[in-house]
């Protein structure tokens, strides 16, 4: 059985993924009062995915997070993002102008915290969805090249 | 200057050592043929510079450094490396003599233009007196966010920050159509074999690429 030579990394790595989820998600909710933010918090989220896929096998993490999830993920977060931008414009503000979001006057911080919020659930979306969408595209394809199977 | 801002010859050494590993795994990786020593080394490379960046008070690229160069563009690199041959062809000497001489005339050329550069965090540097200055003045009443790296990317240039996020967006899109969206193997896996678990890992274990 060729699984057994790699019970350590199994285990250690069953005990990282959520450390590491739970990190991705520290990075996303902390961004406003610390280092790192919406995009680092989606490539970590992307990591985490990559390791289960290397240490479990890409058709586990398949089927944990399938490909359509992930791409969908990201076509998501970008229209969130745009979105945002869009709901500024129906209160009658510029385009993304978060002081629009509730209607505030210059130095209400409301919509500029609640702007940031969601405009970084987009980013954490679009950049998670998208890296995995790369990393699935890439690491799908193995199976199809080796010579004995065609 | 330089001294009061990094804190000392302590900080003098670590920044020369951090360099010099830097220049190490350069030369290394210019020098191997084996792919994936280079893929593993690409990595420790943007890990030692995401430690160097750190200790020049660039926390957030460092980070993103971190995570990006040494933890996402290896593993890309590696699903990348599976599809091609295991070696690079190996080249003759001074075969690429006119780029290297490129090269160095372009160093040379860099190396000489920073010595007109200010000096690391000086507070009248262009960089900070201009528009980095107005941010931090007007960052508290504008937003009340109190990292003001996150309230000029997402605030002051969330348009900015919109087009970096379609980019990832279309990047995946790119790839995705390009390559196929992965799905194929799954089928096939799953077609050819009802139990999943037997199938080792697509992805070169210890000693597959030596």
């Amino acid at each position: 059985m060729k699984g057994d030579h790699h019970i350590i990394l199994r285990v250690v790595a069953k005990c990282l993924i959520p450390l590491i989820l739970i990190y991705a998600f520290y990075v996303q909710f902390h961004g406003e009062v610390g280092a790192g933010g919406a995009f680092q918090a989606g490539v970590v989220l992307a990591v985490a995915l990559i390791l289960h896929s290397l240490v479990f096998g890409l058709t586990a993490t398949m089927r944990a997070v399938p490909p359509w999830f992930t791409r969908g993920l990201s076509a998501v977060g970008v229209l969130v993002y745009a979105g945002v931008g869009v709901w500024a414009m129906l209160n009658g503000g510029a385009y993304l102008e978060y002081q629009a979001l509730f209607f505030e006057p210059p130095g209400g911080h409301d919509g500029q915290h609640a702007g940031i919020i969601i405009i970084e659930l987009g980013v954490l979306f679009a950049v998670s969805g998208g890296l995995s969408t790369i990393f699935y595209a890439l690491a799908g394809r193995v199976a199809e090249i080796r010579d004995e199977d065609w | 200057m330089t001294d009061a801002v990094l804190g000392g010859t302590g900080t003098a050494l670590i920044n020369i050592l951090l360099l010099a590993i830097l220049f190490v795994v350069a030369i290394a990786i210019a020098r191997l043929r084996s792919l994936f020593a280079i893929v593993m080394l690409s990595g420790v490379y943007s890990l030692v510079s995401a430690a160097w960046y750190i200790l020049v008070d660039a926390v957030d690229v460092g980070f993103t450094e971190a995570a990006v160069g040494a933890g996402m563009s290896t593993a890309v690199l590696l699903g990348a490396m599976l599809l091609t041959a295991r070696t690079a062809k190996p080249e003759k000497p001074f075969s690429r003599l006119g780029p290297f001489i490129v090269c160095l005339a372009v160093g040379v050329m860099l190396i000489y233009a920073t010595i007109d550069l200010p000096a690391l965090g000086d507070p009248s540097s262009p960089a900070n007196a201009g528009v980095g200055l107005t941010f931090l003045e007007v960052n508290w009443y504008d937003t009340g966010v109190p990292n003001v790296v996150t309230s000029v990317l997402a605030s002051y240039r969330g348009f900015d920050t919109l087009g970096e996020t379609a980019v990832v967006f279309t990047a995946g899109l790119a790839v995705a159509l390009l390559l196929g969206f992965g799905e194929r193997s799954l089928a096939e896996t799953l077609r050819r074999s009802p139990q999943p678990e037997t199938r080792p890992p697509s992805v070169p274990r210890d000693g597959d690429a030596t």
